[in-house]
């Protein structure tokens, strides 16, 4: 009998001590845990896809829960999820600013040179590791072997004529396909915004000529004739502010390479 | 001090846990596809692993063979490991809740790991083979519990870099994914193979 009662009362004991002690800490270490954080949490799309600038939905939740974030940053949520938000933090709902992404190089097979032709695997990473980063003459241009469409989630980016081409009606600017571009040739803008600089050419404006025949050549043209200051030219390329451009287009006529463009038309 | 460093260094190399014995391959393969995630579950298991020694050889010695029911270790020790790592992971997440979002899943996953609850087994057994005792001491138990972790953390964060570039090679179709990761297991267990029949 002893057989039986010895080690049932013992291993017994040591569970009833170890839960005894479970609840007791339970009690010590109890954290607070943010009712709202969690709500908001179960509000988001979950796709962690960091596009809000936090670590993922939860972080966001978090972060908007204790006051340290805007409720208007979900992109891929939309109006819908600000609303809720706003529902849940009992605020005034805030328009959702969306964005999308833009590719930035218009170096289409015959438009841009190759330096050589590259027959390997058919993934940008790859190739951007090989001698002289890729086959294009240039070395900020988009490869266009789609590592890009791989990781959209939308399927919102295509191959078109060796570039990608994103499309905006799709395109939920969540910033994955930033991320692993390894030329880093897309951007994320505003989805209002129109106007971009369909190039990323650091080179100097003569090598950019010789390499492609599109590309900005960093002449400041654009930068001189922006009445809003929005454009400036550095290291050879140049770059609109958003906070800033008011799409008068005067850029566009003004440019001699035609490389600012109207995405609403080009895309 | 020798005989430390030669259970160390067997638990770490010559018998090491995940590719020479063969526990904890589930983690080992779950969370191995990136070298962060893989330093971050290594770490959390070699963390449990030390934890999980010295209190399982303390319940050995002082409750199981006084009262003769040795043959209930496992599942004390089970019991004893599952409320260890919930009360660690309270624990961390008052005090330290920097580590604890860092450990993150992992924590939780590793009651369940085969290996914690093997090493903490092999503690007991008279598997020393360089003192004449029949078990491992407390201060043994202990070395022999971080070295197993470290052990695990050495072959995962090996096994994450080698599937990284797994992740840009041209494999052939058929073996893509989780067939070429099995392969090239199998070929880092071959190459630990190179430590057996070491005696320290």
């Amino acid at each position: 009998m002893n057989n039986i009662i010895i080690p049932a009362l013992s291993i017994g004991a040591i569970g009833l001590v170890l839960g005894a002690l479970l609840a007791l800490a339970s009690k010590i270490f109890h954290v607070e845990v943010n009712e709202k954080a969690v709500e908001i949490t179960e509000v988001l799309p979950g796709a962690n896809c960091g596009a809000c600038g936090f670590a993922g939905c939860s972080a966001y939740a978090q972060a908007v829960a204790d006051g340290n974030a805007k409720i208007n940053c979900c992109c891929p949520g939309g109006q819908n999820t600000a609303d809720s938000i706003a529902n849940i933090m009992g605020m005034q709902s805030e328009i959702v600013e969306e964005k999308k992404a833009v590719i930035l190089c218009s170096g289409e097979e015959g438009i841009a040179n190759d330096k050589y032709n590259y027959v390997g695997e058919l993934d940008c990473i790859v190739a951007s590791k090989l001698q002289g980063g890729g086959a294009k003459d240039c070395s900020y241009g988009c490869l266009g072997y789609g590592s890009c469409v791989k990781v959209c989630r939308n399927n919102a980016i295509k191959i078109v004529n060796g570039i990608a081409v994103v499309d905006e009606e799709k395109c939920g600017g969540c910033g994955e396909c930033v991320s692993v571009c390894p030329k880093k040739v897309i951007e994320i803008i505003p989805k209002k915004n129109k106007i971009y600089v369909k190039c990323k050419s650091c080179d100097k404006g003569a090598i950019v000529k010789n390499k492609c025949s599109i590309g900005c050549i960093g002449c400041k043209i654009c930068e001189k004739n922006c009445p809003e200051g929005a454009i400036t030219v550095t290291d050879n390329c140049a770059s609109i502010d958003y906070s800033k451009c008011t799409e008068c287009g005067l850029c566009i006529e003004k440019c001699p390479k035609k490389i600012i463009i109207d995405g609403g038309i080009n895309a | 001090m020798g005989a430390l460093i030669g259970i160390a260094l067997t638990s770490i190399f010559v018998q090491n846990f995940v590719l020479v014995k063969f526990y904890g391959i589930c983690p080992f393969l779950g969370v191995s596809k990136k070298v962060d995630t893989a330093l971050g579950m290594g770490m959390a298991v070699t963390f449990v692993m030390t934890l999980a020694s010295i209190m399982t050889t303390i319940c050995q010695k002082y409750i199981l063979v006084p009262l003769k029911i040795e043959y209930m270790q496992t599942i004390a020790f089970i019991v004893i490991i599952a409320a260890l790592v919930q009360f660690v992971e309270m624990f961390l997440q008052k005090s330290i809740p920097s580590l604890y979002s860092s450990l993150g899943i992992y924590l939780p996953l590793i009651t369940t790991n085969c290996a914690v609850l093997g090493v903490a087994l092999l503690n007991v057994r008279s598997a020393s083979v360089i003192s004449s005792a029949e078990s491992y001491t407390l201060i043994e138990a202990i070395v022999n519990g971080f070295s197993a972790g470290l052990g695990f953390l050495i072959a995962i964060v090996l096994f994450a870099g080698v599937r990284e570039r797994l992740e840009s090679s041209d494999i052939p179709k058929a073996l893509q994914g989780f067939p070429i990761a099995l392969i090239s297991a199998s070929l880092l267990a071959i190459a630990f193979l190179g430590f057996q029949g070491m005696n320290f």
